[in-house]
């Protein structure tokens, strides 16, 4: 069977390899995103019975409080916010995803929840508001104490740790949806040929062949 | 369950295998080919890749973005078990490590590898001459060689042809290219005078000759979640799915094997096994037993196997059942390359074994440790997952940003956003897996205080690393900093140090356990003969990695295949010859 009977076998034969990249973005992919927080619509072939009940009993449970996800969102959109070439962290439905992961590895349970705690104490005494309800500059302000790790002051160890984390789930939640991949401009996922880095990238960087054996 | 019954089936087949990974897939394919009635037993459910592999899904298609809470290696993995199974424990001994990694499912383990496919070469077979520390096999790499070529052309590997003294070459097809940060890790190498060459795996780069039933790769760089299209080797697509095809073949799944029954001239008849599915006991017979269950399984099978012809366990009356288990070693290491920040966006998720590889082509008599280990190498623009870019603050504050100015770490909002942009595919990776000396003082018994959930006395480990596996994941990290040095301008940790063994992974991290029932000229000192044959019991023959003496510190895939192969051919001549 050579390649053409491969992508036939997947039931994409029909299309040549350029339709087949574009069918392949993530822009054109309409699966599971737009369900989230219902039980898992995507396929479940494959998956194992403990795996699916697991997933049904984590999405019934609800873990973070109404103030917590306020808070997670502004933070979020803080970290990764709507710009000119994508939109923000709650677009992606980041908050979402938070709210999922922790409830799935439980190591995050008390380390967000105690984070969040901690962020809006330190809003309390500063401003007399809690994190969400103070303002937009007053936000700006209190993240700009946590978020770099080397000039932060004595005091904000904590804070800076809870940043941390808050900023790698961000992450990892909007780079892993639709709109996180397409600003990213990862291309695989996509029946094609893999022939070695393209010509115009090895000429970029003075390789004189795709096996790297030769350099300027 | 208040009706628990022993089911006693009058069929008797021409051979019962037990496992369908590797061993026991390519046993039940030679046999039920060659006309053979077979019963192979599965101890997980029924798994086709082309119905039950997450092939192409994206990262948003799992609620945890592909993160490995329930499958250590991801959600999309193709692997149903892991190192810690529900209801199935198994115990160490003395403060000693080891960690087992079972998949319950047909095809096992060989659904989700990695695909690196090598043979191993003659020193690993007669290894004694080199330092007098291991025991030669009772074969030598000729005797394997004509298994490995029709494993090469029966299932397909890539590679390129070498010449290298202990690392045969196959029938190859084209291997992939390198990815760019590969590139990279070549340049560092040659530099650092360290060898690397096309990695070798079973992926069909181009169609396989001869082959209609597999696809050819279409370089989504998936194999880990196991091939719709069968374009990789997997048991369960490429060995049990066909032998089932020939209407000689019968599997029954989710069937855990108790014991090997035997009668009183001590000849096996069959085993018994409890169902999953119904939770009743069954007895089925054979004329012919054949264990590919893991090193691990086969060996704890035939230790609970236990009668009056053979007290110590079935196979063991020379007693070195369990012992001499050895897994490879490994040590791994990685960074970043400054210069491929914000690098021009193609697929490049390319095959998903590896596309390079550093064989082992030194002198260890001048070394502190005897026996080498090879590289294994990666880096691209992969799909990201759960963990995508994590810990930036570590990243971000090294290099210049965009003005040419350096950057306060961390930070939020349109900057951060952007350096996320910017690292993207700038990461590599690289891994040692090496030989590990096969010792009868590390070894796998039964531990008498502990059974599984059906009531199956379980395997208690006894491992420890020795200094020549403590020097020689030193040298990893030494040979891994000096590659990183000569990679121009690559960002990197220090070695791992003393305090961790030099990143070396605990016994049974690597996945390549072996040498459990090890083979042997010398009845006293072996389970089976140079042909996975029982000295003890000659209708009995193991053909997972428990047969082997001594693995080098190739992937012990490739040598399962062959010698399984070899036995299968094995048990249809005796036959003729109406020995077994």
């Amino acid at each position: 069977m050579n390649r053409r009977d491969s992508l036939k076998a997947l039931g994409i034969g029909t299309l040549s390899a350029g339709v087949l990249l574009e069918a392949c973005k993530p822009k054109d992919n309409k699966l599971a995103e737009d369900n989230k927080g219902a039980a898992p619509t995507a396929d479940e072939a494959g998956r194992q019975p403990f795996e699916i009940e697991r997933d049904k009993k984590l999405n019934a449970e609800k873990f973070f409080t109404d103030h917590e996800m306020a808070t997670i969102t502004v933070l979020g959109d803080i970290i990764i916010p709507k710009d000119d070439r994508s939109g923000g962290a709650s677009d992606a439905k980041v908050p979402d995803f938070i709210e999922f992961i922790v409830k799935d590895m439980p190591e995050h349970q008390t380390p967000m929840r105690g984070g969040l705690r901690w962020l809006d104490v330190q809003c309390l005494q500063r401003y007399g508001h809690t994190f969400v309800d103070a303002s937009s500059s007053q936000q700006i302000e209190m993240v700009t104490e946590i978020a770099y790790p080397k000039k932060a002051k004595p005091g904000m160890e904590q804070g800076v740790s809870f940043f941390n984390r808050m900023r790698d789930l961000t992450a990892s939640g909007f780079y892993t949806s639709k709109i996180g991949i397409q600003d990213l401009g990862y291309m695989g996922n996509a029946p094609g040929k893999w022939d070695g880095v393209p010509a115009d990238v090895l000429k970029q960087y003075n390789i004189k062949d795709p096996w790297g054996n030769k350099w300027d | 369950m208040d009706d628990i019954q022993i089911k006693k089936s009058s069929t008797v087949y021409d051979a019962i295998v037990v496992g369908s990974g590797a061993g026991g897939g390519m046993a039940g394919y030679v046999l039920a080919h060659a006309g053979l009635k077979v019963l192979m037993l599965e101890a997980g459910p029924y798994f086709d890749p082309a119905k039950d592999s997450m092939q192409l899904k994206w990262p948003y298609e799992s609620p945890r973005r592909g993160a490995g809470t329930t499958r250590y290696f991801g959600d999309f993995d193709a692997a149903y078990g892991g190192w810690e199974i529900d209801g199935e424990p198994y115990t160490t001994k003395d403060n000693t490590e080891f960690h087992w990694f079972r998949s319950r499912m047909m095809g096992g383990r060989t659904n989700h590898w990695g695909r690196i496919s090598l043979r191993m070469g003659p020193d690993d077979f007669k290894g004694h001459h080199i330092d007098g520390l291991t025991d030669d096999w009772p074969i030598s790499y000729e005797d394997v060689k004509p298994f490995y070529d029709k494993v090469d052309r029966m299932i397909g590997v890539y590679g390129t042809v070498e010449g290298l003294p202990n690392e045969p070459d196959g029938i190859f097809l084209p291997p992939p290219k390198p990815r760019l940060n590969e590139l990279y890790i070549k340049k560092g190498a040659a530099k650092a005078g360290v060898k690397v060459i096309a990695g070798r795996g079973s992926v069909l780069t181009e169609a396989l000759p001869g082959n209609k039933d597999r696809g050819a790769c279409f370089f989504c760089g998936q194999c880990g979640r196991s091939c719709k299209v069968y374009g990789d080797f997997s048991s369960s697509s490429c060995l049990v799915i066909p032998a089932i095809k020939t209407g000689n073949l019968k599997l029954i799944p989710n069937a855990m094997v108790r014991e090997v029954l035997t009668d009183n001239n001590g000849l096996a008849t069959g085993v018994s096994y409890v169902s999953k599915d119904d939770m009743q006991e069954y007895q089925v017979k054979a004329n012919i037993v054949i264990l590919g269950a893991s090193a691990g399984e086969s060996a704890r099978l035939l230790l609970n196997s236990k009668s009056a012809q053979h007290p110590n366990g079935l196979a063991n009356s020379s007693g070195v059942v369990g012992h001499y288990i050895h897994d490879s070693t490994g040590s791994s290491a990685g960074g970043w390359i400054p210069e491929l920040m914000d690098r021009k966006r193609y697929n490049e998720d390319g095959v998903g074994s590896v596309h390079i590889y550093g064989p082992w082509v030194y002198d260890n008599k001048k070394l502190n440790f005897p026996r080498g280990y090879h590289i294994e190498f990666g880096g691209g623009l992969h799909m990201p997952g759960y963990g995508f870019s994590g810990g930036i603050q570590n990243m971000n504050g090294v290099v210049p940003g965009r003005d040419g100015k350096m950057k306060e770490a961390g930070g939020f909002g349109a900057s951060l956003k952007d350096d996320y942009r910017r690292f993207y595919g700038t990461g590599f990776g690289m891994a040692g897996r090496g030989t590990a000396i096969a010792r009868y003082d590390n070894y796998c018994e039964i531990d008498p205080n502990v059974v599984d959930k059906w009531g199956i006395p379980v395997l208690r480990f006894h491992y420890k690393w020795s200094d020549y596996e403590i020097n020689q994941a030193k040298h990893m990290q030494d040979t891994f900093q000096e590659i990183m040095h000569n990679m121009g301008g690559a960002i990197y940790g220090p070695p791992a140090g003393k305090e961790t063994n030099y990143g070396l992974e605990a016994p049974g991290m690597i996945i390549h356990e072996v040498g459990t029932v090890r083979m042997g000229d010398d009845p006293k000192k072996s389970a089976l003969n140079k042909y996975c044959q029982a000295h003890d019991c000659k209708n009995l023959f193991v053909v997972d990695a428990a047969p082997f003496v001594q693995q080098g510190d190739k992937n012990a895939t490739w040598t399962i295949l062959a010698l399984s192969m070899r036995t299968a051919e094995y048990i249809l001549s005796q036959r003729k010859k109406t020995n077994v």
